[in-house]
């Protein structure tokens, strides 16, 4: 704190610009302090990197598909670089003392790396092929199988009357002992799809890819309509207090009662619904919601605090103490609540494309949803590509979040800080 | 205390008026005309017999006379026809309905409550010893797994590959054939005994409290369950009306196995969760530190001073629990093709069925109401400071 005080210009001589370094330098120390703490909390750190984890892929995405233009490429590196570097510097800590990694470097390695994976890996994905929505594989592999009676082998051998669905090259029946040539979707994992085909033909791991995308834009959107509106009606709430805070409380009360899922599935069948309606929606429910009582709750404390005092008596009117001072309290509270309410909206989201409510072309519980109508799910392992990463995906994005969100819970929460 | 009830109760029913007219009309605004709809597919109906339908059932009518004749038919406990199922009244398809929600998910409820609070009271007061990241890993990876996939991958383990448990359904057609009870019956015993034996239960643990003594507290606890365990064998074995009932009431238990098992150990984690914050917080308190000096037992510190404070926040998320139970029960009924309330609301707003959906969505927002009432009420007597605060 010292160092803070010192940079602080003499009464007099002080500009709007110093004030907004010290402010910055205030945010920054904030940041890297609770930064600090977080690092120390593994479950959070293991949740981080699988959020991580999936940012990449959701961002890879439109890199590996064909056709895709230079400016688009650069904007996304743009977005990426920072990222790639922020969480290279600390990984490269030990080289950095011994070797003398300057930041510069590590920000042009950085980058080199992004260019070479741009150009290496642009546009691999042909379109046709690997669109998540109408792409198709044309020449899955082929499996030869012989008919016999007694099936031992399900890889190799088919039974005889397993063997009537298809026929011989020249169009002749199938007959014991002969070898089948079959061209099937889904087909499993090979070098052309990694993680497989679904029965359309379409490839597994470039609609999870889509996924991933719409699972981020649809958490962020809810996350940041949770975060407006919850900080501004606690703030004005715990301000004000009178008529106007014990409406909103009772509306919240009432919100957190509410059967969400009910609610939505009756949207779904008045109206188109889209993924942002839906994220809105979310956003608005525990904004106005569990989330505004917390946010209350801590605008009450703040609002007692004697620097509130000080802005109202030299003349700040209600709504600049709002903005200026009660609501910067209140935020970094409000991000924890982000992180819950990202997990409930990617788990809102799988659940109404399972049940097929949401007007959406590729999510992952779209995926779930096909493989189970087509009845995929008994068959267990054997079709495990159509099954298991779907529904992970979701489990473990919406657990990261969760993590992430409990380790900060920690940090900001210091009553739960370790003994 | 009782003024405060009835000014509650009265804002409820406003609040419940303007819920249940906003459901109506957010339900006849969708789109398409459900009779219309059904006979412009079927050619054997001529449009004047359509046309005739549609003036029986009032469809003609303007908007606000049909709203008014609804609310007023609504509140005298008429809830109109089911369009689906279509000489059936509406209140007839819900009481078959909701006794088949109701024991499913109480049991639920009950089961993972008390495991979910056990649990959570271990965890945090075993904070920072080895294995805590590991629980707390896999429990919120128990809370936050998709739930429909995670009940599918149980439903292909448990009834397909392992076979122990009928696939899916609430009772097996073929034991039913020429069962002397309708199974709703069979649904009503079932509950009522659970309801018996639950408040015998609770009971008996309230007045063991009273024991001073810890060894005959322990004794007259297990004697009464004992007493309550010879009843249930005599009820069920002995008597007439029981024994008569046994084997369709065994079929039912064993169809809900499986949604018991899979609901209690997605929704424990969470009680657990919960718990374990609630209870390190409480552990902070001085009055803990207070028993721990006064030389007490640590399991009667845990149990009696700090898990008990630490209950509050439990029995909150119990009540919602209770009042959102049909909402819960949606993806339930729908994976594991339980006739009850949730699945009764997801097919008819997804199948038009006006009267039917409005009829079960305003029961939904009357449970979420009602909960929401007795949450402030329990409040009260559970915390003093907002008894004294509260009014």
């Amino acid at each position: 704190m010292t160092d803070l005080l010192e940079a602080r210009p003499a009464p007099g001589t002080a500009g709007k610009g110093s004030l907004w370094r010290i402010r910055a330098n205030l945010v920054w120390a904030g940041a890297t302090n609770n930064w600090n703490l977080f690092r120390t909390n593994r479950v959070g750190i293991v949740g981080l990197a699988i959020i991580l984890f999936f940012a990449l892929m959701a961002l890879i995405h439109p890199v590996l598909m064909s056709g895709m233009r230079w400016y688009s490429g650069a904007a996304l590196f743009l977005v990426i670089w920072p990222v790639v570097a922020w969480v290279t510097w600390p990984l490269l800590g030990r080289l950095r003392h011994e070797r003398r990694v300057t930041f510069p470097l590590t920000v042009g390695i950085t980058a080199a790396l992004l260019v070479a994976i741009g150009v290496t890996f642009g546009g691999v994905w042909d379109a046709g092929t690997y669109h998540p929505v109408v792409g198709n594989e044309a020449n899955p592999p082929i499996l030869h199988k012989t008919v016999v009676n007694e099936v031992t082998n399900p890889a190799t051998e088919m039974s005889v009357r397993e063997a009537l669905l298809y026929s011989n090259p020249d169009g002749s029946p199938l007959l014991l002992g002969d070898v089948a040539e079959i061209r099937e979707q889904p087909t499993g994992p090979y070098g052309r799809h990694w993680l497989g085909t679904d029965p359309l033909g379409r490839d597994i791991l470039s609609q999870l890819m889509k996924g991933a995308q719409g699972a981020f834009l649809l958490g962020m959107v809810a996350a940041l309509v949770t975060v407006l509106f919850a900080t501004s009606v606690g703030a004005v709430a715990a301000y004000m207090g009178g008529w106007i805070d014990s409406f909103f409380m009772r509306l919240a009360d009432l919100l957190l009662m509410l059967p969400a899922l009910a609610i939505f599935i009756v949207m779904s069948s008045v109206f188109s619904f889209e993924l942002w309606h839906l994220a809105i929606l979310i956003g608005l429910l525990s904004g106005f919601g569990g989330v505004a009582i917390v946010l209350k709750s801590q605008a009450l404390a703040v609002k007692v605090k004697p620097f509130i005092e000080a802005a109202r008596v030299s003349g700040g009117s209600t709504f600049r103490v709002i903005t200026v001072h009660v609501i910067p309290n209140v935020i970094p509270l409000s991000f924890l609540y982000m992180m819950f309410t990202v997990t409930a909206a990617i788990q809102t989201e799988a659940t109404l494309s399972f049940l097929g409510l949401l007007n959406i072309d590729m999510s992952w519980g779209l995926m779930i949803e096909l493989a189970r109508n087509q009845g995929y799910f008994l068959t267990g392992m054997r079709f495990w590509w159509l099954v298991f990463p779907a529904g992970a995906c979701v489990s473990l994005l919406a657990a990261a979040f969760f993590l992430v969100g409990r380790a900060m819970d920690e940090v900001i929460n210091p009553r739960l800080r370790k003994r | 205390m009782m003024r405060y009830i009835a000014r509650r109760t009265a804002q409820m029913f406003v609040l419940f008026v303007i819920f249940l007219t906003l459901t109506f009309l957010l339900l006849t605004a969708l789109p398409g005309d459900t009779v219309k709809q059904r006979f412009a597919t079927n050619p054997n109906v001529p449009p004047e017999a359509a046309q005739l339908a549609i003036e029986r059932l009032g469809l003609d009518k303007p908007l606000w006379e049909q709203y008014t004749s609804y609310m007023w038919n609504f509140f005298r406990g008429d809830f109109g026809f089911s369009f689906l199922q279509y000489p059936r009244p509406v209140s007839d398809i819900i009481l078959e309905r909701l006794p088949r929600t109701l024991v499913l998910f109480l049991t639920v409820l009950v089961s993972y409550y008390i495991l979910g609070f056990m649990a959570g009271k271990f965890i945090a007061w075993r904070r920072g010893r080895r294995g805590e990241h590991a629980i707390t890993i896999s429990s919120v990876f128990l809370y936050t797994v998709f739930y429909p996939w995670f009940a599918l991958m149980l439903i292909w383990f448990f009834a397909f590959y392992a076979d122990v448990v009928p696939i899916n359904k609430f009772l097996d057609p073929q034991e039913w054939v020429d069962a002397p009870f309708s199974s709703n019956h069979v649904f009503m015993v079932i509950f009522g005994v659970m309801l018996v034996s639950g408040i015998v239960a609770l009971t008996l643990w309230i007045l063991s409290r009273r024991i001073r003594d810890a060894a005959l507290r322990k004794r007259a606890v297990w004697m009464g369950y004992g007493a309550l365990a010879v009843v249930m064998v005599w009820f069920w074995y002995l008597s007439d009306f029981g024994s008569a009932r046994r084997l369709y009431a065994g079929d039912i238990l064993h169809h809900m196995i499986l949604p018991v098992v899979t609901i209690t150990l997605i929704s424990f984690a969470g009680i657990m969760l919960l718990t374990r914050s609630s209870m390190l917080e409480t552990m902070r308190e001085d009055f803990i530190l207070t028993a721990r000096a006064k030389g007490l037992a640590e399991k009667t510190v845990r149990d009696r001073h700090a898990a008990r404070t630490a209950l509050l926040p439990v029995t909150t998320s119990l009540v919602i629990a209770v009042a959102t139970v049909i909402d819960g029960g949606i993806i339930t009924e729908t994976v594991y093709s339980w006739p009850g309330m949730g699945e009764l609301l997801f097919t008819s707003v997804v199948g038009q069925d006006l009267n039917l959906a409005i009829a079960a969505f305003s029961f939904v927002g009357v449970m979420a109401m009602v909960g929401h009432l007795v949450v402030d009420i329990l409040y009260m007597f559970l915390d003093p400071r907002i008894r004294v605060t509260g009014e």
